[in-house]
């Protein structure tokens, strides 16, 4: 069986499989960005104390799961969502879904993800897939990450959504209950809340670790590196950094291009002169994270290593730190009202 | 970053797809097109699977000198660390932690070796030995 479904290729996977599914339901306008900002998708947090494979904790976006729910919750979508203890109940239920016709996101850990190449198999539990089909016992799957469609197993499909460890998949399954119409004004406000809520996390959380101080806070400690770490360590916590902010679904520069986009495309639903030029202010904060990535691969492949280099290393997280306040700061001023 | 910068360098994922990045076009409009990789990111990457394989030849040495058992080599070979491994097999992470003793492991009951190997895709008897080709996944 196969559900009647448009793969279209997306930056992020969770932008991907919500603005996917929300085309399922018929509805047709949003958008990769538009979805990753009514999400309130940006975000930067540094824990320290923390590893993750054996390095840095670092997250240039959103807790995984929250940019699909409170995307549908803006548009008064209904969503079904479900984990299992059972993996063949959890696999009856897909059946029926898809047999219902209802394409389906599905988590899953990427480390037994067959079609991922072997370089990119990480214990990393937070992937999101759509599986639209089931045919010659094979599941159709669409990875919004990819540029075409593909396909597992029934044990491969079983053994990703069961994988185990930190943000377990548990069989997690989700998609939006019913068609629904939505109208300009709905998108309007759900862009509204979004914004606000993603000023709140980038500029108001308490603490130092996250948000725009995250960011200064990280370059702060980037600075004591060298010394603390020693060489090869620090240039194997720079290349961590830089793949949390580069590696395939962040669209480049750490998700703020996305966020860029996103601005733009607010304004056409809101025609407020402010949003085509913080987007500039986010393109600006994106290519100075890619200029960081530059210095920073400098230092991990032996070409730099002096305590300036790190100095350096660490001013651009200042500087970036600045231009994301004051991005944010001018989108907290936006009359929205008038 | 503009559309033509995006950088088309080579990169692992390559083998599998290009990726989708967002740039700006000549008007200053936000566009997407294919990236075929970045050389700053494959490094990184390049230097995460560096470090892995220092870890694994590590614990290898470890092993032969006694001062911990095979599971060290396969978790690291398979990139796990306790708390992942404990998921995987079920034991408690303190059981897992005690098997990683040479004299504990050697008193495993051949029923919890199993389970270990079934988690690593190996057989009991590569568990002990550790003969295993470490190219596969």
């Amino acid at each position: 069986m196969k559900v009647n479904f448009e793969h279209m290729q997306a930056a992020h996977c969770e932008n991907g499989v919500t603005s996917n599914l929300l085309r399922t339901i018929g509805i047709r306008n949003m958008t990769e960005p538009l979805v990753f900002g009514i999400g309130s998708g940006l975000f930067y947090i540094y824990i320290p104390f923390m590893k993750i494979n054996n390095g840095p904790a670092i997250a240039f976006r959103t807790q995984p799961g929250l940019i699909f729910k409170r995307t549908c919750k803006s548009l008064g979508i209904p969503v079904v969502r479900k984990k299992f203890s059972s993996k063949s109940e959890a696999e009856k239920f897909l059946t029926a879904c898809l047999e219902a016709g209802q394409p389906v996101g599905c988590q899953v850990g990427v480390y037994y993800l067959s079609y991922f190449p072997k370089e990119y198999r990480f214990h990393f539990n937070a992937h999101n897939l759509i599986v639209y089909g089931h045919e010659d016992n094979r599941y159709l799957v669409s990875d919004p990450v990819m540029e075409t469609v593909t396909s597992l197993s029934d044990y491969e499909l079983e053994r990703v959504r069961f994988a185990k460890g930190a943000l377990a998949p548990r069989g997690q399954l989700y998609y939006p209950l019913e068609k629904k119409e939505i109208t300009d004004d709905q998108v309007r406000r759900a862009i509204i809340t979004g914004i606000k809520r993603n000023v709140r996390d980038m500029l108001h959380i308490p603490g130092s670790f996250v948000g725009v101080s995250g960011i200064a806070y990280t370059g702060r400690k980037i600075k004591k590196w060298r010394d603390k770490l020693g060489l090869p360590k620090a240039g194997l916590y720079l290349a961590q950094l830089v793949r949390m902010q580069e590696e395939i679904g962040t669209g480049g520069g750490g998700f703020r291009y996305i966020y860029g986009a996103f601005l733009q495309q607010a304004h056409a639903f809101l025609p407020k002169d402010e949003l085509p030029v913080i987007a500039q202010t986010f393109t600006r904060a994106g290519d100075l994270w890619r200029t960081a990535a530059v210095q920073a691969a400098g230092i991990y492949k032996g070409r730099l290593g002096s305590q300036a280099d790190f100095n350096q290393m660490g001013d651009y997280l200042l500087e970036i730190s600045a231009i994301e306040r004051e991005a944010f700061s001018a989108l907290s001023k936006i009359k929205w009202t008038s | 970053m503009n559309k033509d910068e995006i950088p088309q360098h080579d990169g692992a994922l390559n083998k599998l797809t290009r990726e989708m990045l967002y740039a700006v076009d000549p008007s200053g409009k936000y566009v997407t097109d294919l990236s075929s990789g970045w050389e700053v990111k494959s490094t990184a990457l390049d230097v995460a699977w560096k470090d892995i394989g220092e870890r694994i030849s590590l614990a290898k040495q470890q092993v032969g000198q006694g001062q911990a058992s095979p599971l060290l080599f396969f978790m690291e070979l398979r990139l796990m660390d306790t708390g992942i491994l404990s998921a995987y097999t079920g034991f408690w992470q303190w059981q897992v932690k005690r098997h990683l003793k040479p004299a504990v492991f050697e008193k495993l009951s051949a029923k919890k070796l199993q389970r270990y190997a079934e988690v690593f895709n190996i057989t009991v008897q590569q568990l002990k030995t550790m003969e295993v080709n470490e190219g596969e996944l």
